[in-house]
């Protein structure tokens, strides 16, 4: 029942987590993916308020359009709107891949990785002609 | 199937019921799956359309919205997206905020600003498509 006293007052140091991640811990393709689906899902969540934002300014008349405009145009609007538009085509792409997940196919190693590679190439080919139609490229 | 065969972790009452012990069965994995099909070309032609837009100008961009077809488009792309946000935000919630109180309170603040999300969204396309 009685366990020894504690020699020392100083706690052992030890590393916290997530002292392995990088170091010895090694990510997987597969992993980072389903990671980023979720983490585009939460962004793209956010980015349906700023639809909405954008929608309800154009309702609202000429003035308060142009004030939400200045924001979109400038830098950091322009930076947002490059991550929300691969964040949602990176989303739909991966979506894609789960319904296909979802049908029975496409569950060994290597087609795995295959297809996260694709997911990944598509989806900023997708980003790139998005933003070459915008720009007039 | 595999639930099919002798010895089969599911009860036979189990299956019959179909419900599991969430009692609403499939139903969040399959409407995910819907919205999520839905969503494939509705924003496809968001994405695109939108690029071609001069965003900062007002006229075109009211123009656009104003045009019935895209209207319609927009009203069925706007409670989608909302609706496929909420269930995936629901599942993220569902993983990461524990207590029972405080997971419930936070699926309702979550729930009802989606469908205030959707609902101002709607009522916007609206105005501008059928206001002068």
């Amino acid at each position: 029942m009685n366990s020894p006293a504690p020699q020392q007052a100083r706690p052992v140091e030890r590393p916290l987590s997530p002292f392995m991640l990088g170091q010895y811990y090694r990510f997987q393709l597969t992993s980072v993916l389903s990671f980023l689906h979720r983490m585009t899902g939460i962004g793209l969540s956010l980015g349906a308020v700023l639809l909405v934002w954008w929608l309800a300014a154009l309702a609202s008349g000429p003035w308060a359009y142009a004030s939400f405009a200045t924001h979109l145009t400038a830098w950091y609007g322009q930076v947002l709107l490059l991550g929300w538009s691969w964040s949602l085509l990176y989303h739909l792409c991966n979506g894609i891949r789960h319904l296909v997940w979802d049908l029975g196919h496409g569950y060994s190693i290597p087609v795995a990785y295959r297809s996260g590679y694709a997911v990944v190439g598509v989806s900023v080919l997708l980003t790139a002609a998005a933003w070459g139609v915008a720009y007039g490229l | 199937m595999a639930s099919d065969k002798p010895g089969a972790l599911r009860s036979p009452l189990g299956r019959a019921r179909g419900y599991g012990s969430a009692k609403e069965g499939v139903h969040h994995f399959w409407v995910q799956r819907v919205s999520a099909v839905a969503l494939v070309p509705l924003s496809l032609w968001f994405v695109f359309s939108v690029a071609q837009l001069p965003a900062a100008s007002y006229g075109a961009v009211k123009h656009w919205v104003s045009a019935p077809s895209v209207a319609v488009a927009l009203v069925l792309f706007i409670p989608t997206l909302f609706y496929h946000s909420m269930l995936g935000i629901q599942v993220v919630v569902e993983d990461y905020v524990g207590g029972e109180g405080s997971k419930v309170a936070t699926l309702l603040v979550l729930k009802f600003a989606h469908a205030l999300g959707a609902a101002a969204g709607v009522f916007a396309v609206l105005k501008i498509a059928l206001g002068n």
